[in-house]
């Protein structure tokens, strides 16, 4: 296990990136310092390397819909914020590693799955996997672990259903993808459950070959490998992309955004009162919390100026979301949760044209279990003191566990 | 009274447009990418239309003001 924590910045001078949180609830107060004087300012790496980190809004936007940066994993200046992520990402052949116009060609085979029509057509299946979810973790009792009884729970069997995956191998694909987002995994224990992934994904792409269904994987075979648009490589890595995006990152915005609302307990009483107030709520949940903390990077392919710093050709960029979705020239008073700001114009999805191909599914699925899960149990509440909660090393913003409860009328 | 361009070409199939401003905009259901309901919507529109451009990711968007 490594701890990025803990490699000294031999250089000294620069600060070192990923960044310590002060408290669970906001990103590194370095942000926020570094906003004000250098919102593009040099990072040290763990490699030793050093990347530029941006941590203003109107900053990260323009370098992410900048077309002189790369996303391409394997570029020589591509920055990996630690040993991990390195593992991870180096071998990466899904479009989120390519630059147009070839990402173009690749994601628009995916988009038609993903638009807003499309996803809303889904809000009955969801509505129904978060009905039984909450269900049964009421019939379970209380306390409950939130984190296990449902934020998992609920996007992983909406992406089973999507895939025509058989839900009980949810707990394959969770597992391999916690290794793989833990920042102190080993690269080995990276590598092999990168491995695993793919060797899913490609066991997954002959399934549906043998027995095809309505699954999104099984047009896929039909209407892009079978056709030759595709080769069967690129096609499984996109597979295992979408399934990675498709779980871990609802689920960690289900748990946090459960925990923020009730520790904003005036808030969360008028979003029982008025569920048309949800919509709005998501958006600042997901402005708010940023759950793509540390991500996403790039690195420059000609010489670049922004904010007032000029990025040269071959030197990493590192776009905190949460930085930018702090910035108060874009959200005025932005260390304050509040359901009724306008949130909209928020980055958490990111931007430029590798901004998430899944937000409206996203979106679909939070509204869905925070408006059932207090609807059904609307005396929810934590079961830990909020100074114990610990957020973790992760690549997204992460709870370990949320522990809740509430009252049972017997 | 706005005028309104898109680029398909550029567009990502976000959906960001139909969600702000779902009388202007709409995606293909094949391709995912925007369609232009309306190049000269009423004025009532505005905002919607310039939050819509505002949001794209891809910069596809272009409103006109004459």
């Amino acid at each position: 296990m490594v701890d990025v924590r803990t490699v000294p910045d031999e250089a000294g001078s620069l600060p070192r990136f990923p960044m310590p949180r002060e408290t669970p609830f906001h990103p590194p107060a370095a942000y926020a310092r570094l906003r004000d004087t250098a919102p593009v300012s040099r990072v040290r790496l763990w490699d030793g390397g050093t990347a530029w980190l941006v941590t203003g809004y109107d900053e990260v936007r323009a370098v992410l819909a900048d077309p002189r940066v790369s996303s391409r994993r394997q570029h020589p200046g591509y920055p990996f914020a630690t040993p991990a992520r390195a593992a991870a990402e180096r071998g990466e052949r899904a479009f989120i590693s390519q630059d147009p116009p070839g990402h173009g060609r690749l994601r628009k085979m995916v988009t038609k799955y993903f638009t807003v029509r499309r996803i809303e057509s889904l809000r009955p299946v969801v509505q129904d996997i978060a009905d039984t979810v909450i269900g049964r973790a009421a019939e379970l009792g209380p306390p409950i672990d939130l984190v296990r009884e449902v934020a998992l729970e609920v996007p992983a069997r909406t992406i089973c259903h999507l895939f025509g995956i058989p839900a009980e191998e949810r707990f394959f694909f969770q597992g391999r993808d916690h290794t793989r987002n833990a920042l102190d995994s080993s690269p080995l224990e990276v590598e092999a459950a990168t491995a695993d992934m793919l060797g899913y994904a490609a066991d997954l792409v002959a399934r549906k070959e043998r027995r095809p269904d309505e699954s999104i994987v099984s047009e896929l075979v039909r209407d892009q490998l079978h056709t030759g648009a595709v080769d069967r490589d690129q096609l499984v890595a996109i597979v295992r992309h979408l399934l990675a995006a498709g779980h871990d990152t609802t689920a960690n915005m289900i748990a946090l955004g459960v925990l923020e609302l009730l520790r904003h307990a005036d808030q969360l009483d008028e979003l029982k009162a008025r569920p048309e107030l949800w919509p709005n709520a998501v958006e600042e949940l997901l402005r708010y919390i940023s759950v793509f903390q540390i991500s996403p990077n790039r690195v420059a392919t000609e010489d670049i100026e922004v904010g007032g710093v000029v990025i040269a050709a071959g030197e990493g960029i590192i776009t905190p979301l949460a930085a930018a979705n702090r910035d108060g020239r874009a959200f005025p008073d932005p260390d304050t949760l509040d359901i009724h700001r306008e949130a909209r114009h928020h980055v958490a999805f990111a931007y430029g044209v590798h901004q998430c191909l899944g937000q409206p599914l996203a979106r679909l699925e939070l509204n869905v279990v925070y408006e059932t899960l207090f609807r059904r149990l609307p005396g929810l509440a934590l079961a830990i003191d909020t100074d114990r909660i610990v957020v973790r090393q992760y690549l997204l913003s992460s709870l370990g566990e949320l522990p809740v409860t509430w009252p049972v009328n017997r | 009274m706005s005028r309104i361009v898109v680029d398909e070409e550029k567009c990502v199939g976000g959906g960001q447009c139909v969600l702000a401003a779902p009388d202007v905009f709409d995606q293909d259901d094949d391709t995912g990418t925007v369609l232009l309901l309306d190049a000269d919507p009423p004025a009532g529109q505005d905002a919607a239309v310039r939050q819509a451009a505002r949001l794209c990711p891809a910069v596809a968007i272009t409103v006109a003001t004459p």
